[in-house]
């Protein structure tokens, strides 16, 4: 089963940099951080990042102009896979007018620093850089009206300098694909 | 029981978390339509090779008779996960289950799909 276990809600977040599909350098932490960051790991092919992909894109476009910052990451193996090629990212994120950049993690480096495992996996980062959520977006992939809830609850604690109820749940999705 | 048994493969790869969503939906439908469910047979895809021999193009893959419930029209074979359109249009990770009721009964019928 694709199913990881979470571990990192209260660590410092890993530094994260890396390419979008723009060839633009993103990082985290970057200069005048955000209050709340979210790190989504995802990709182009799994049924489960692509059901829950709508519900993000929404969280992202209403809490955008609060500051929060969203960063997508994919660390599939692009060989293997060429549907999570660089080139496939970038015609999705061109198509599908993301707002928000789409990062390569070519080298699964950021992955492994991360510990993350599946697609979708979410992590909510604080101005302090500390992880304040990590799991998945809400309860259920096929239900949209969850409006991707947990990751919600988390950033509205976190923007009210408030520690989230629930910090951690399981993500669930495919494998990320290693090398 | 059905006079007709078709036989119910249900293929599976351990890299997506479906698996058994899609044996629920097809031993519910199986049981439905008066068929044995502990009749399906359940195969794990683990390899490169093992999915360009069976035509694996993601799992899971439910196939009646030989022929996939949801026809996957010129994907190549691997090791992933099949990406699904529901009836209602939502993407999901398992097929909908009236279309695995759909190709079970046209088989069980004898027609074509």
């Amino acid at each position: 089963m694709a199913k990881a276990s979470a571990t990192r809600v209260g660590e410092q977040a890993p530094k994260l940099e890396l390419p979008d599909t723009r060839g633009e350098l993103q990082s985290l932490p970057a200069p005048g951080e955000a209050p709340a960051s979210v790190v989504i790991w995802t990709c182009n092919h799994c049924p489960y990042a692509l059901a829950w992909h709508d519900r993000l894109v929404d969280a992202a476009r209403e809490y955008g102009p609060r500051g929060v910052r969203f960063l997508a990451v994919n660390s599939n193996d692009g060989e293997r896979y060429p549907a999570d090629s660089l080139g496939a990212m970038a015609e999705r994120v061109e198509a599908e007018q993301w707002p928000f950049p789409y990062l390569h993690d070519e080298t699964q480096d950021a992955a492994r620093d991360w510990n993350a495992q599946v697609t979708p996996h979410l992590y909510v980062v604080d101005g302090e850089g500390l992880i304040r959520y990590e799991g998945a977006p809400d309860a259920d992939h096929m239900d949209p009206s969850l409006e991707a809830a947990w990751l919600r609850f988390a950033l509205d604690a976190v923007l009210a300098g408030e520690d989230p109820e629930l910090a951690r749940t399981d993500p669930v999705g495919c494998s990320i694909k290693w090398k | 029981m059905s006079s007709r048994t078709p036989r119910l493969e249900l293929l599976w790869w351990e890299g997506c978390p479906s698996t058994d969503e899609a044996l629920a939906l097809l031993r519910e439908e199986a049981a439905s339509l008066e068929l044995d469910p502990s009749a399906i047979e359940v195969r794990e895809i683990a390899t490169d090779d093992a999915a360009d021999r069976e035509r694996f193009v993601g799992s899971p893959t439910i196939r009646i008779d030989g022929a996939d419930v949801q026809p996957p029209g010129g994907t190549p074979a691997g090791l992933t996960c099949r990406v699904y359109r529901l009836r209602d249009g939502r993407v999901s990770p398992v097929p909908d289950r009236a279309d695995i009721r759909a190709a079970i009964e046209a088989t069980l019928e004898g027609g074509a799909r």
